[in-house]
């Protein structure tokens, strides 16, 4: 170790103390504690961030418009999960809030976290550093929650606007959007690393799109008889969609909470997986 | 304390994947301050063994030690002090030519301004000063090439790995590249490269081993590799095609070792004149003839084979 200290030259900044929970429980040759030159670089990449944030602020509002304020002319009003009464749009809003924390955590984590690691070989070069695949996982994913954040708080905004937020528990709908984005670009992260070829992207499809319809977005789960009800609750933008609508409603409850867990559970078993992979792909 | 020389030590070192054997047991001993070669044909398990000194392949069997480190245990804090130039530009294209090097310092954990002040200096080196804000991929190859090995230096790494530096490049690139790492040897830092040009291996490296199939065939400077494994000179005596076959007997009379190729024999002696003299007197007629020294690419084509490996 002194002799190490002798030959770094000077001024380079020793390695990290690994005092942080993380750099205690997981190997050095994992992480070093250094994610966050990941989300520099990708900030960096995306200086243009305000065409994102503008496309992703038109985007809920046509949803919005469209279904709460046009579908929701002819549908009426719903019972809400606490059980007061909601116009349409409210009832919707929450479950598109939802929704596009996943598209957007989802779609950074797969299509280019896939064309960095196959194409790019973005990795490659970061793990010939001294950071590991788990710097990696958490840069990475952390610059999918954070795009995926920017909609959600814009979608919030709009929400706000069209006076479409009950409940002063909705501060709260931005934080828990962004937990959804983390967990769910993490789990999409790890899945990318099976991913062979452009074409295996319809599985991604395959997966979101039936869980963006049937997941209580448009409607509430009383809908289904008995069995399918379990099958649509075995969805995680299930429990995004229940957490979302109890806050921007109000109708807040402990069983909130387990929703949250679920997605903490989710987000570090997904970031888990994805470096896991990526040091098997890459550190062969 | 003793100063331990040797940056890269590998006792039978081997890498398997699957049931492949990539590198069969060899050992190397890289010391401070030269420039060290891997020559090989593809295949020979050059880049298996460059992966592994690298800390980015974990050793299948063998010891290692790098900057006197278990790459096994240390593998972040060895990378810290390596300079990496893989075989293929992995250069980041979302970012330019500068950035490139900002973001490539921070990885290292480098302060913001130590790495703005860094890459000035680098972009100078490899000579992209003009390019500096353009993207990266417009770049020839050459400049590529130099921006790789200019991210590399951004830690002022001890050891630096270049694998196939030059492969794909047109001469006065290469030249060009070949200038930069005399420098750099110049400054101290310890070379590593893998290549299959031999006048590379001749610029460039000190000491080198000829890998084969894995294993390590030979060891040496160039001089004594072309002393050990070749004569001091060899005669070519180029025939119309299946005309050589005649010669041969006499040829295998004059010379140490005698190579029969397709339009060609090569004669390996002492003294090439002497033995085209002595051709020319017994009446054999070749279309053209050549004396020149030996090569680095004899040794290699005796040691490796003429036979393509793919």
């Amino acid at each position: 170790m002194t002799q190490d200290l002798l030959t770094r030259p000077a001024g380079e900044p020793a390695p990290p103390a690994r005092t942080g929970l993380l750099l205690r429980v997981l190997p050095p040759g994992l992480y070093a504690g250094r994610a966050r030159m990941l989300v520099e670089r990708s900030l960096l990449v995306n200086r243009r961030m305000w065409l994102v944030v503008f496309t992703g602020f038109f985007e809920p509002l046509f949803f919005l418009l469209a279904l709460g304020q046009g579908l929701g002319a002819l549908v009426g009003g719903v019972t809400g999960p606490g059980g007061e009464s909601l116009t349409y749009a409210e009832f919707v809003a929450p479950g598109l809030l939802a929704a596009s924390a996943m598209n957007g955590a989802v779609y950074d984590a797969t299509f280019n976290i896939f064309f960095k690691l196959r194409y790019a070989k973005l990795y490659d070069a970061v793990l010939a550093t001294p950071l590991g695949p788990m710097d990696v996982a958490i840069g990475e994913v952390t610059w999918a929650l954070l795009r995926g954040g920017l909609y959600s708080a814009g979608f919030l905004a709009i929400m706000l606007g069209m006076g479409l937020v009950g409940s002063a528990w909705a501060l709260l709908a931005l934080p828990a959007a962004l937990l959804v984005a983390f967990a769910f670009a993490a789990v999409g992260m790890a899945a990318t690393t099976w991913l062979r070829s452009w074409q295996d992207f319809e599985y991604v499809q395959l997966v979101l799109l039936p869980m963006f319809l049937f997941s209580t977005t448009f409607y509430p789960l009383s809908v289904y008889p008995g069995p399918l009800r379990v099958a649509v609750e075995a969805f995680p933008l299930y429990h995004a969609i229940e957490l979302m609508r109890g806050l921007t409603t109000g109708a807040v409850h402990w069983g909130v909470l387990g929703h949250a867990a679920y997605f903490v559970v989710l987000a570090v078993l997904g970031v888990a997986v994805a470096a896991r992979r990526l040091g098997r792909l890459l550190l062969r | 304390m003793i100063e331990d020389t040797a940056l890269v030590r590998a006792r039978g070192l081997v890498k398997r994947f699957g049931d492949f054997e990539a590198v069969r047991g060899i050992d190397v001993e890289v010391r401070r301050g030269e420039a060290f070669g891997f020559l090989g044909p593809n295949g020979a398990g050059k880049s298996s063994t460059m992966r592994m000194i690298a800390c980015v392949s974990p050793r299948s069997a063998g010891e290692l030690r790098v900057l006197g480190e278990d790459p096994d245990r240390h593998g972040p804090r060895i990378r810290a002090r390596l300079g990496v130039v893989p075989q293929q530009d992995n250069l980041d294209n979302e970012l330019t030519v500068r950035q490139n090097l900002h973001v490539y310092g921070r990885y290292f954990g480098l302060p913001r301004a130590r790495v703005r002040a860094k890459a000035e200096e680098l972009l100078e080196f490899a000579q992209l000063t003009d390019r500096a804000d353009d993207e990266v991929e417009p770049l020839s190859g050459g400049m590529k090439r130099r921006l790789t090995i200019a991210r590399s230096l951004v830690n002022d790494p001890e050891l630096l790995l270049l694998d196939e530096p030059t492969t794909g490049l047109d001469p006065q690139a290469r030249h060009l590249l070949w200038d930069r790492l005399f420098r750099l040897k110049q400054s101290g830092v310890t070379l590593l490269v893998t290549t299959h040009y031999m006048d590379e291996a001749e610029q460039l490296c000190d000491r080198l081993v000829v890998m084969d199939g894995g294993r390590v065939v030979a060891e040496g400077s160039p001089a004594e590799l072309i002393r050990s494994h070749a004569t001091r000179e060899v005669l070519e005596l180029r025939f119309a095609p299946g005309g050589q076959d005649a010669a041969v007997p006499l040829a295998r009379e004059l010379a140490d070792r005698v190579e029969v190729l397709p339009d060609r024999l090569l004669l390996y002696t002492g003294d090439g004149e002497a033995a085209l003299a002595a051709v020319q007197r017994r009446g054999v007629q070749p279309v053209a003839t050549l004396v020149r020294r030996s090569t680095l690419e004899d040794v290699f084509l005796h040691l490796t084979g003429r036979s393509l490996v793919d």
